[in-house]
């Protein structure tokens, strides 16, 4: 028997790519007016990966990252990462409230981060229900700044119990003069916007977009 | 000496001098065996507590509590462990998330850790330490020489058990 993850064809691991370049390209958009600045985007990667190379891709398991984090439930359901390195985070909490971030993040600080996930992820939500017709619940979103490994093992939970893929949904957004990163993989300063569907939904995305058995396996 | 990493949803053993570790566990339990007299170390990175759970073709046996554990004393004791003088350890079962589980299932870490116990009573074999829930990531190490676990966490203090 396949695993619908691991086995994925190429053909509709480019259907997900155009999924999250539209929800990607919504929350450029949503920071560009937060920022009043220029948001650039750059076409996202997907990839079916397995579990132990997810945090290897955003700098190891013990590398520590602020992320916001959404469960979604509806039509289709899934996990949702909004992942900022450390020093970004804090270039994006001066650039957007003022606030100077020292060693630590203060209480108002954190507020601001989880209020930046927030927007982000529900823009980038809303372009794929639009886009797809599919209904998408967001729960309240979370905020934790912790290893990675031990922050993005939570969302594999689901994924875990039919697979030790996930496949890897991955967007970055750029604003223009300070190098706000969201989802790159370069040398230091990394975030990631990871997209992590429970593997029954990929079918209904799929035969939403009328590309359901399409491009063979 | 060599240090052993284990994965998310793996299980590996170590003898002396080497070292066994597996790095940011979250709502994941890793759950060392050790047997003193032969310095035989093992280590699982348990995800699910059940396999009930599991939806999948293929059982990864490392991924599950009720799994894992036997297949742990099953490697310890091809190497040449003895069943009765292991004692296990364990650290996890964070909550990372504040973040209710819309079904009112307890955390999926307190369900790791139960699992884990439960597993351990079944297999006799008796839990000399723990260091388990909160809301923070953990990283541990099992020394072969002495059977002590390292738990590291960010800002806290290294703690030995």
């Amino acid at each position: 028997m396949s695993d619908i993850i691991k086995d994925m064809g190429a053909f509709h691991l480019d259907v997900l790519k155009e999924i999250s370049n539209i929800g990607s390209g919504n929350a450029a958009t949503a920071l560009s007016q937060l920022l009043g600045k220029r948001v650039g985007m750059q076409v996202s990667r997907v990839m079916p990966m397995p579990f132990h190379e997810i945090t290897e891709y955003v700098g190891g398991a013990e590398n520590i990252i602020t992320s916001v984090f959404l469960r979604f439930e509806g039509d289709i359901t899934g996990n949702m990462f909004y992942i900022v390195d450390q020093e970004d985070a804090k270039r994006l909490v001066e650039d957007l409230a003022g606030l100077k971030v020292e060693d630590e993040f203060c209480e108002m600080s954190l507020s601001v981060l989880q209020e930046i996930g927030n927007i982000l992820s529900g823009s980038y939500l809303t372009a794929l229900a639009d886009f797809s017709g599919l209904e998408m619940k967001p729960s309240v979103p979370s905020l934790a700044i912790d290893m990675a490994g031990a922050l993005l093992s939570y969302g594999l939970v689901e994924i875990g119990k039919s697979s030790d893929y996930a496949i890897m949904i991955d967007a970055e957004i750029q604003a223009e003069g300070n190098e706000v990163q969201q989802a790159v993989v370069r040398k230091g300063k990394t975030g990631h916007f990871f997209l992590l569907p429970d593997p029954e939904s990929f079918e209904k995305i799929f035969m939403a977009l009328g590309v359901h058995g399409y491009g063979g396996n | 000496m060599a240090v052993i990493k284990v994965g998310i949803a793996d299980l590996n053993v170590a003898v002396k001098p080497d070292t066994i570790t597996t790095l940011g566990l979250g709502s994941c339990v890793g759950v060392t065996f050790y047997d003193s007299s032969k310095k035989i170390a093992g280590l699982a990175h348990v995800m699910l507590p059940s396999t009930e759970l599991s939806k999948a073709a293929v059982l990864n046996k490392a991924k599950f509590a009720d799994s894992a554990l036997p297949e742990l004393l099953r490697r310890m004791v091809e190497l040449g462990a003895i069943p009765r003088r292991i004692q296990a350890k364990m650290a996890g079962g964070a909550q990372m998330f504040n973040f209710k589980d819309p079904s009112g299932q307890k955390s999926i870490g307190d369900r790791n850790i139960e699992a884990c116990k439960v597993a351990l009573r079944k297999l006799g074999i008796p839990l000399v330490a723990e260091d388990v829930g909160g809301n923070y990531g953990r990283t541990i190490e099992l020394f072969t020489e002495t059977g002590i676990l390292e738990v590291r966490a960010i800002s806290k203090e290294i703690k030995h058990i």
